[in-house]
């Protein structure tokens, strides 16, 4: 049990030790992406080299670096403190490394970069200046990791590291402080809330603080459900303890003594890790009775989702959480004056609650130096699609939209053209490239008709058709509409019947008035927040990208060469190289030709199902 | 009312509000246990937390984890999320339901192999993904991720 200051103190010193042991240690990142790439057997591999060579290297897991279209990533954390990554580590090289390390050779030529925080002295021993300064890379250099600053260097498992790395003393701050000035704080700082919305953080606390009731509740909203989004995984899977901690000091400041964190089912590695976090932070006494010996009580239950988006929706997820179908209420009554079983209740997303420490940690001054006017600190976004760079990064608002995907992202992965990014998944929209000068914060991008969102951020490419697009995102939120309101249960399933109408090649010009119209009452009818931006997408496509859908209902043309119903496929004779690979992968027996000459398709047979374009090495298959 | 059943009975016990939180932790170890909800299991789960069928139904036919049908021995779940689709992941789904012979959200006649559409597992930079039992398997093609299935095959025993 740690009942004060100097207990805390000694096993942030427990922590250190196993952080930064002599003998040295390699951390793999085993977050879901690391795992999904392969991290499992590099960590068994690592395991068993380490075992052969007889060094004393300590091996463990840890969060995401975020840089994950580099997975698995591997570090080799030197008993000095110098911190090597290396990228795309597989069994063999995994090996090879090891075997490097008996000799004391690092290996720079498989490394990627050597990590160093801005708190550590810079080293310029001609050891460490033989790999660049991870600043050095293209994807970190612009990026500030604060909410991410545990993620891939403590094992999150391990409480003792992040105390070591100053974990539970913004708790402890919190606690010598009076709830008003800690709500105070948070309002100074200017947080506004991660999970789309950006509502000002502190007003909320006061809001509910300020309600009548002897029992008051706080839900951590981990219902990450927008597809291309997972910044709430990683903090969850990287940094338990972290929103934990926010979670308690929120509570503290309202005046709370029970909260949830409610995770989506599709996240079973989060789940797990919250669940081994609140063992230990009840084991320890940071969560529970007296928490750090003071007279404050606070316990945190996990609840799992059971797959349905609309439980994003605070009320919907507060009924799902009672037990009951996750379907969203009117407001008022906000949760702030009835919420969980009737009590006040304040809901906060994941990466707010992660943010809540760093304010009392690092001061409110510090947050609002970050950022713009009206979006203080940093954000986390999932930049994903077809970008060279993918992966969570961590950048200060404001930074815009180009410089997120030409530096951070290095660009399109092909060198093509990068037509668009799509934010705020279901609910956001697509930003042209000719406006990829907005700068990223919650009201410019509601400017321009897109959405902060969560973070999820898809870059998308010549290849990507936007009428596809929108149909795609039209055909998830129609088929997760709770059914309960007529606007959003018919009107989304209205709209899609037009978009599949034009993707396969029946639409009329009409449609596209209509399709407005339709949009327009499912926005302004609709009960809750999914269904009042569901036409978002399409929206946003209609006002960017209308010669899009004019090509396809004037022309009976997709200019990306996407829907099967208005493309025929042809190869290039002049490209060909008459491999067969194509005609392998055909299934249905289209594609016929001599070895060695070009190849061609039967346009009779074709079902345009884009094995051959997958199959063919040299690009000749193309659709138009 | 005739024979009185045990949920019936806890009805009128007054029992606190927060009871029913267990309704969907307890459905989901159902769920765990016999790889579907099976309708006894359902009316005991009603009888044990004294809340009515239908409430019971309402909350297992609302939620995608919850399922009816026994499934297969294997799951594969093929991620439809943003960058799944855009870089490829319904034709993975196409060349896997060609294969299997059913669309996704069935079961194969054999009863070895469930799938399954699923909106984002959160591994978007390995995209496209597939999952088989639990475990993801990144950075796909079609033949990629029909090699995958196949190995579900090879651990199955012989004749099943």
């Amino acid at each position: 049990m740690i009942t004060n200051l100097r207990e805390l103190e000694r096993l942030g010193e427990e922590g250190r030790r196993s952080l930064w042991p002599a003998s040295g240690k390699i951390v793999v990142g085993t977050a879901s992406c690391g795992l999904a790439a392969g991290a499992q057997a590099v960590a068994q591999g690592l395991f068993q080299a380490v075992q052969e060579h007889r060094l004393a290297y300590e091996i463990s897991g840890t969060g995401c670096l975020g840089y994950c279209s580099q997975e698995p990533l591997v570090e080799v954390r030197c008993g000095d403190g110098l911190r090597v990554v290396y990228a795309q580590v597989n069994e063999e090289r995994a090996d090879e490394l090891v075997a490097g390390l008996e000799g004391g050779d690092l290996s720079p030529e498989l490394a990627l970069c050597r990590w160093q925080e801005e708190a550590q002295p810079a080293r310029k021993d001609p050891a460490a200046e033989a790999f660049p300064h991870h600043q050095q890379l293209g994807f970190y250099r612009r990026q500030q990791r604060a909410v991410l600053r545990n993620c891939g260097l403590i094992d999150p498992q391990s409480v003792a590291e992040y105390v070591a790395c100053g974990g539970y003393s913004g708790l402890a701050t919190a606690l010598t402080m009076s709830p008003e000035d800690i709500i105070g704080t948070v309002g100074r700082a200017g947080l506004r809330g991660r999970g789309g919305a950006g509502f000002p953080t502190g007003r909320k606390w006061a809001l509910a603080r300020k309600e009548p009731g002897t029992r008051k509740s706080l839900i951590c909203n981990a219902d990450e459900g927008d597809p291309g989004a997972y910044m709430d995984r990683s903090i969850l899977e990287g940094d338990p303890h972290a929103v934990i901690e926010g979670m308690a000091i929120g509570a503290y400041a309202i005046g709370a003594d029970e909260g949830y964190i409610y995770v989506r089912a599709e996240y079973p590695l989060a789940v797990e890790r919250v669940r081994e976090a609140l063992r230990q932070a009840k084991q320890l006494g940071l969560l529970g009775e007296g928490i750090l010996g003071s007279s404050f009580s606070f316990d945190v239950h996990l609840m799992a989702g059971a797959g349905a988006f609309v439980c994003g929706e605070e009320t919907a997820l507060i009924a799902s959480i009672e037990g009951r179908r996750g379907m969203p209420r009117p407001r008022p009554p906000f949760p702030a004056q009835a919420g969980l079983w009737g009590r006040p209740t304040n809901v906060n997303n994941v990466e707010t609650w992660a943010n809540v420490p760093l304010i009392l940690t690092r001061g409110a001054q510090w947050f609002a130096g970050v950022g713009t006017d009206g979006s203080k600190g940093t954000k986390v976004f999932s930049l994903v699609g077809r970008t060279q760079n993918s992966g969570l990064v961590e950048v200060p608002m404001g930074i815009t939209v180009r410089e997120l995907v030409y530096e951070v992202g290095g660009g399109t992965a092909d060198g093509g053209r990068c037509k668009a990014v799509q934010t705020g998944g279901p609910s956001g929209g697509c930003i042209p490239e000719s406006l990829f000068d907005t700068p990223i914060d919650f009201d410019s991008l509601r400017g321009v008709g897109a959405m902060m969102g969560s973070g999820g951020l898809v870059v998308l490419g010549e290849r990507t058709c936007m009428v596809d697009m929108a149909r795609y995102f039209l055909r998830f939120t129609q088929g997760e509409s709770c059914g309960q309101c007529p606007a959003c249960r018919l009107g989304t399933k209205r709209m899609l019947e037009v978009l599949v109408r034009i993707t396969e090649g029946r639409g009329e010009e009409q449609d596209l008035p209509l399709l407005e119209e339709l949009a327009e009452g499912v926005r302004t009818a609709s009960l809750c927040g999914l269904g009042r931006t569901a036409p978002n997408p399409v929206l946003t496509t209609l006002r960017h990208f209308r010669h899009e859908y004019e090509a396809h209902v004037r022309d009976r043309r997709c200019p990306a060469g996407v829907c099967r119903a208005l493309v025929v496929y042809h190869i290039d004779p002049e490209r060909c190289l008459g491999c067969g690979a194509c005609r392998t992968a055909c299934p249905q027996g289209a594609i016929s030709g001599e070895p060695k000459k070009a190849h061609t398709i039967d346009p009779e047979r074709c079902v345009r199902c884009g094995a051959c374009i997958e199959a063919c090495l040299v690009e000749a298959v193309r659709p138009g | 009312m005739a024979k009185e059943r045990g949920w019936q009975a806890r009805l009128f016990r007054g029992l606190p509000a927060e009871h029913e939180a267990k309704l969907i932790p307890l459905l989901q170890q159902v769920q765990k246990a016999y790889g579907y909800l099976p309708p006894d299991a359902l009316e005991r789960v009603a009888d044990e937390l004294g809340v009515p069928p239908t409430r019971v139904h309402g909350v297992a036919s609302f939620y995608r984890q919850f399922t009816d049908a026994p499934r297969g021995r294997h799951t594969v779940q093929v991620c439809l999320g943003t960058a799944c689709h855009v870089g490829g992941g319904k034709g993975i789904r196409d060349v896997l339901t060609q294969v299997l012979g059913i669309q996704p959200g069935a079961t194969t006649p054999d009863g070895a192999i469930t799938l399954e559409e699923v909106h984002c597992l959160g591994c978007c930079s390995l995209a496209p993904v597939i999952v088989v039992d639990g475990v993801a398997y990144g950075r796909n093609d079609r033949k990629k991720a029909l090699r995958t299935l196949m190995e579900c095959y090879d651990h199955e025993p012989p004749g099943a």
